[in-house]
């Protein structure tokens, strides 16, 4: 599955090139942090990763093969959650896999114990607060035991509780052997996480670099640019 | 008039036991179609709603016109099957409460699975990226759909126990309005204008307006209770 490699990897709709050659190497250790103005293109990298979209054109290869030989979960910046109850909004991830339902079940209560859910697995998933709920989705990629996790904005609108209780969550999953992919437009929060950041701007990768080196001597002046807070129009304005 | 309300009033009050008998039928013949047509309308619906086949959008139309299909209609096509030179015959079903209760269910299929379909399909919409990206099958996305989607189908369900209750033209063919045996309420109420006797009708027609708002109420509340208690 890994090293994971696109080349010139283009979605362009109706002519109009959001990500446009996008060239990327990705190892299957620790976690990769996409940063990049709005309308980069980053949640529509991780759509077209998880195949929920199909490219125009390039290549994504997960190893040497065309298809991911391993499981791959994501969670999006809005998660799906069913009027059924926190254990079900877990449990039903597993059913596609081949368990019975006893260990679904205890798969399912373990990982809510480690996401500190467990006394509310009896609870409606949509009553949950927003913290709750991307713990909750978290949850259920964790159930997965995905090779790859794709994470889209995991914290966006979350207090500074919640978003350290996700944080924390997202550490251990990577601790047990995932790989982690995720954007997010805290650059706190990737100073914190990131082993190494992809930045994405003018539909491209301008940089991909490890965290510390990024961070401490950007070398593209778009995401100079970023990190000193230039608004993302402006950049754009004054090329 | 007056008068006419009264007696109407007083059959009720006394519990007339042919009133009672005909409210009776009624209930089990349209509850047993209900049953029967969501357990066949509802995973009819949502199946449509998550898959994709050519003809499907010919299928839709062809269902949501099903929807306004008139029950004579209905009547002639089930006493044409349960007729004894029919394909079913032999059975022996026609001018039974089973000829009544077939024709029901084939005028509720249509009307719940094409609410259905646009229901779940809403939610799939939403949920379709997530739900595939985990590897749900159809087959699996249509169960967890029905239920996440359980409290506005059951208006769906409700809108066919409706259609079932009120509809008279296709009990009236298929069941012959028997007295004792296949009178329900509407082709009571029916016989009983006609003849003139329509204190009886009244009080059906009041029993019958009872049982569908008594119903819109509980599905009201059971919205309401669903809201607070999933969110």
């Amino acid at each position: 599955m890994f090293p994971l490699r696109l080349a010139g990897l283009r979605f362009a709709p109706e002519g109009r090139a959001v990500l446009d050659g996008v060239d990327l190497e990705l190892s299957g250790e620790g976690i990769s942090v996409i940063l990049g103005p709005n309308g980069a293109g980053k949640t529509l990298l991780l759509r077209l990763l998880a195949g929920l979209l199909p490219a125009h054109g390039g290549s994504i290869l997960w190893g040497n093969s065309t298809q991911p030989d391993g499981r791959l979960a994501m969670v999006f910046q809005q998660p799906m959650l069913l009027r059924l109850s926190v254990l079900t909004n877990v449990e039903f991830a597993l059913r596609p896999q081949t368990l019975s339902a006893g260990e679904r079940k205890a798969r399912t209560l373990a990982v809510l114990e480690r996401v500190g859910l467990a006394h509310r697995a009896r609870d409606s998933a949509r009553l949950l607060s927003g913290g709750e709920r991307q713990r909750l989705a978290l949850a259920r990629a964790w159930a997965m035991r995905p090779r790859l996790l794709l994470l889209d904005e995991p914290t966006a609108s979350l207090d500074p509780t919640a978003t350290e209780a996700v944080e924390t969550i997202i550490r251990e999953i990577r601790t047990e052997g995932a790989k982690v992919l995720m954007t997010t437009h805290n650059l706190g929060q990737a100073t914190r996480l990131a082993d190494d950041i992809i930045f994405l701007a003018d539909g491209r990768v301008q940089e991909h670099e490890t965290a510390s080196r990024f961070f401490a001597r950007p070398h593209s002046p778009a995401a100079r640019a970023y990190l000193q807070g230039e608004l993302p129009w402006r950049i754009a304005f004054d090329r | 008039m007056t008068e006419t309300l009264l007696e109407a009033l007083s059959l009720l009050g006394g519990f007339d036991h042919r009133l009672l008998q005909i409210v009776g039928l009624s209930l089990r013949v349209s509850l047993t179609a209900l049953a029967i047509g969501a357990l066949v309308g509802l995973p009819i619906g949502a199946w449509l709603a998550v898959t994709d086949f050519r003809g499907r959008g010919a299928l839709i139309v062809a269902l949501n016109a099903l929807m306004g299909l008139p029950s004579v209609v209905v009547g002639v096509l089930v006493y044409l099957v349960l007729s004894r030179s029919g394909p079913l015959g032999a059975y022996g079903l026609l001018f039974s409460p089973t000829a009544m209760i077939v024709a029901q269910t084939v005028l509720v299929v249509p009307l719940i699975a094409a609410v259905t379909r646009q229901i779940v399909e809403d939610a799939w919409r939403d949920y379709a990226p997530e739900l595939s990206l985990i590897g749900i099958s159809r087959r699996q996305a249509v169960a967890l759909l029905l239920a996440d989607c359980r409290f506005s189908l059951s208006v769906a369900t409700l809108a066919g126990l409706g259609r079932a209750m009120s509809e008279v033209g296709a009990v009236m063919i298929v069941g012959g309005n028997i007295d004792g045996y296949t009178r329900v309420m509407t082709t009571a109420i029916a016989l009983e204008t006609s003849k003139g006797d329509l204190a009886l009708s009244i009080a059906l027609g009041i029993v019958l307006m009872s049982i569908i708002v008594a119903l819109n109420v509980a599905a009201h509340h059971v919205r309401g209770w669903a809201a607070r208690r999933y969110g």
